[in-house]
């Protein structure tokens, strides 16, 4: 391991263990404490909760459904397959669940102008989304490369009306537009809410984030339970920042029998800067906000990385997983570009189901894991995203016949 | 060699070690305090300068090019002590660099180098207790940044734990130049006067003369650094350190008048 050790303080906020905390610029103190508050409040807040539920029936499309995979679990000839349908919520991914419930925290703050990262676009077309039904001023960091190749989403959440901004800096990712969209909160703290995407940064959004995606795995439990009457045998999930991970995995932590498998981004090699797998090449270090695992050099400088699918390419990962991944309760392997494009025709050609290039990835896992497991054994994968998004980079990646 | 200022109001003045590289970066510190600069911060390029606006950014960035690295940074830092011994010296960076390095590794090195102070942009008080108890034991000042979005109870902490001086950012955004000087600044500085006799430093967009004589007249000290960085930027490497003299000796030059 690396020579940083732990730099936990008695007074820290935001552990998960030895990871989290809050590491920003002593400007976004009083918006993170008084977010912190405004969430507290929320949470005690039946009427909240009411408006929360509400708006995640009725507008996103909860509860999704957990569908039995039999074509595929056909093919791969053992274990049973279940897919979580986030897939199927509006705007296209898990993300709407996390962007519904910080826009309405953001309303009962009074602040009017909303900020975000985002990578695949997935995120940024979310809070568009739900700028548009709160009638909110919307800007979204986005970098170039990502701009690039996942342009629908850009044009996307231009008609919802939100601005979008190109960030030049750096490899023109993901881990670049969260430094710009820390610079603009900064700035603007006093009327801005920084609509965060995943379970990044520093605290409460771990732990808010998290909070706005149990109801995948709270669902999941339960719709298990009916249809099998038992739990399964493994939750897998893609992990980029970790959110729609945390969110399938977090019910089913008390269960110890279910394995909980996160998979990162194998990209294109095993060297730094041509992947996005953490916990294989990182160590624990501070990015933009918290203690977690960091790809990284030995200078601490913080390395660029590699992910044919933009969500999942970045540098660090929520510090809460870092903690399931140190006491062993989660298990964190990787797929690599081509075998998430192979699971992304699977998954088309068995089931008519296009999952995110990010979403491929668990698949691919699944792929991998299935047949070496018994047909008494069930696995669900938290399918979180459609791969409508996707149509340009599949159309250039894959060599279809006839195509 | 603890931290003074010698004039009011006092100038510190921020330089990225290795822009353009570590050579020029060193004949350029020897002249800034030359020129009158009581306290030198040399900051620690680092990937992801979040709290920096464009033009530390872009110093940053080729600093890291070059491959400037901590321990370079260190290793500059004792060159210096050994030529102006009676120079303030202040490491400034990001937390990852130093976590990386070894915090008690950093805080040994930077003691025996001859540093005064140390500024993490990204470490606030409530984290600070590992941090703190290295800094003590190596006996550097910790320097924290107090913004005008903290309340009062968070200057008192950090007037608490604050050595060498408080640095007070002048308004609430990243490190630039600016045209006029928020009024942000001497509010905050007011607040903080309550909870601490340590000098003030104003910093974040001071960039003339003008600038550093406004704030003579409500704290202690002006940091100038972006003004700097950008002028290093559009002087050669030759050129830099007596242009980078002259406009120190330009922000001197107008407090005599202005007094
Ligand atoms: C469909 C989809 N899945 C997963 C991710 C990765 O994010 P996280 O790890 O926070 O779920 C993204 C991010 O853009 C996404 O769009």
């Amino acid at each position: 391991m690396s020579t940083a050790t732990h730099p936990t303080a008695a007074k820290s906020t935001g552990r998960f263990g030895a990871y989290g905390g809050r590491y920003v610029p002593e400007t976004l103190m009083a918006a993170l404490e008084e977010l912190e508050q405004a969430y507290a409040e929320a949470q005690t807040d039946p009427a909240f909760h009411a408006e929360l539920d509400s708006l995640l029936r009725d507008y996103a499309g909860r509860p999704t459904p957990l569908y039995f995979a039999s074509r595929l679990t056909e093919q791969l000839g053992a274990a049973k397959i279940y897919l979580k349908r986030e897939d199927l919520l509006h705007t296209g991914a898990h993300k709407i669940n996390n962007c519904i419930g910080q826009g309405l925290l953001a309303k009962r703050m009074g602040k009017k102008r909303i900020i975000a990262e985002t990578g695949a676009g997935q995120h940024g077309v979310a809070t568009a989304t739900v700028c548009a039904l709160f009638g909110m001023e919307c800007v979204v960091y986005m970098g170039e490369e990502d701009m690039r190749r996942q342009e629908l989403n850009v044009y996307r959440m231009r008609l919802l009306g939100a601005e979008v901004r190109g960030v030049s800096s750096g490899s023109r990712t993901l881990k670049d537009a969260i430094n710009e969209a820390m610079r603009d909160w900064v700035t603007n703290v006093r009327t801005t809410h920084y609509l965060l995407g995943s379970v990044l940064g520093a605290h409460p959004y771990p732990m808010m984030v998290r909070d706005f995606h149990r109801v995948i795995s709270k669902e999941a439990r339960e719709q298990i339970l009916e249809k099998e009457g038992r739990l399964p045998n493994a939750v897998i999930a893609c992990v980029g920042g970790g959110s729609n991970a945390i969110g399938a995995f977090y019910e089913f932590i008390p269960d110890k029998d279910v394995r909980l498998i996160g998979v990162e981004a194998g990209g294109r090699g095993a060297a730094l800067g041509e992947h996005a797998a953490r916990f294989q090449g990182g160590s624990p270090g501070v990015l933009q906000g918290t203690f977690s695992y960091v790809l990284q050099d030995d200078a601490g400088q913080i390395a660029l990385t590699h992910s044919v699918s933009a969500g999942l390419d970045y540098a660090s990962i929520g510090p809460e997983h870092a903690m399931l991944h140190d006491s062993g309760r989660a298990e964190y392997t990787s797929a690599n570009d081509q075998a998430a494009l192979d699971a992304t025709v699977t998954l088309a050609r068995t089931e008519g189901i296009l999952p995110a290039l990010e979403s491929a990835h668990a698949v691919a896992e699944c792929i991998r894991l299935a047949p070496t497991l018994s047909r008494h054994d069930i696995l669900i994968i938290n399918l979180s995203g459609r791969g409508d998004k996707d149509m340009g980079i599949l159309s250039r990646e894959l060599k279809l016949k006839g195509a | 060699m603890p931290i003074r200022f010698s004039t009011k109001p006092g100038l510190v003045i921020y330089l990225t070690a290795g822009d353009p590289d570590l050579p020029t970066t060193r004949a350029i510190a020897l002249a800034a305090i030359d020129a009158g600069a009581d306290v030198l911060e040399l900051g620690v390029p680092f990937s992801d300068p979040l709290a920096d606006g464009p033009i530390i950014q872009r110093a940053s960035e080729r600093a890291v090019q070059n491959g400037t690295k901590l321990s370079d940074v260190l290793a500059l830092a004792a060159d210096l002590r050994r030529e102006r011994p009676h120079a303030g010296l202040v490491i400034f960076s990001y937390f990852n660099p130093v976590l990386r390095f070894g915090l008690e590794r950093f805080c040994a090195t930077a003691k025996e180098a001859g540093v005064d102070g140390v500024l993490i942009t990204d470490m606030i008080v409530e984290e600070a207790d590992e941090y703190l108890h290295q800094l003590h034991k190596h006996q550097l000042a910790p320097i924290f940044l107090a913004a005008p979005t903290s309340p009062d109870e968070r200057l008192q902490r950090i007037a608490k734990v604050s050595q060498g001086f408080v640095y007070a950012i002048s308004r609430t955004g990243i490190t630039g130049t600016q045209q006029t000087l928020a009024k942000d600044a001497e509010e905050l500085v007011k607040r903080l006067r309550k909870f601490t006799d340590l000098p003030i430093a104003v910093g974040f967009g001071v960039s003339n003369a003008e600038h550093v004589a406004t704030i003579g007249e409500f704290a202690n000290a002006a940091v100038v650094g972006s003004a700097i960085v950008s002028l290093i930027e559009q002087s050669t490497r030759d050129e830099a350190p007596t242009s980078i003299a002259r406009f120190i000796k330009g922000l001197r030059q107008s407090v005599a008048l202005a007094r």
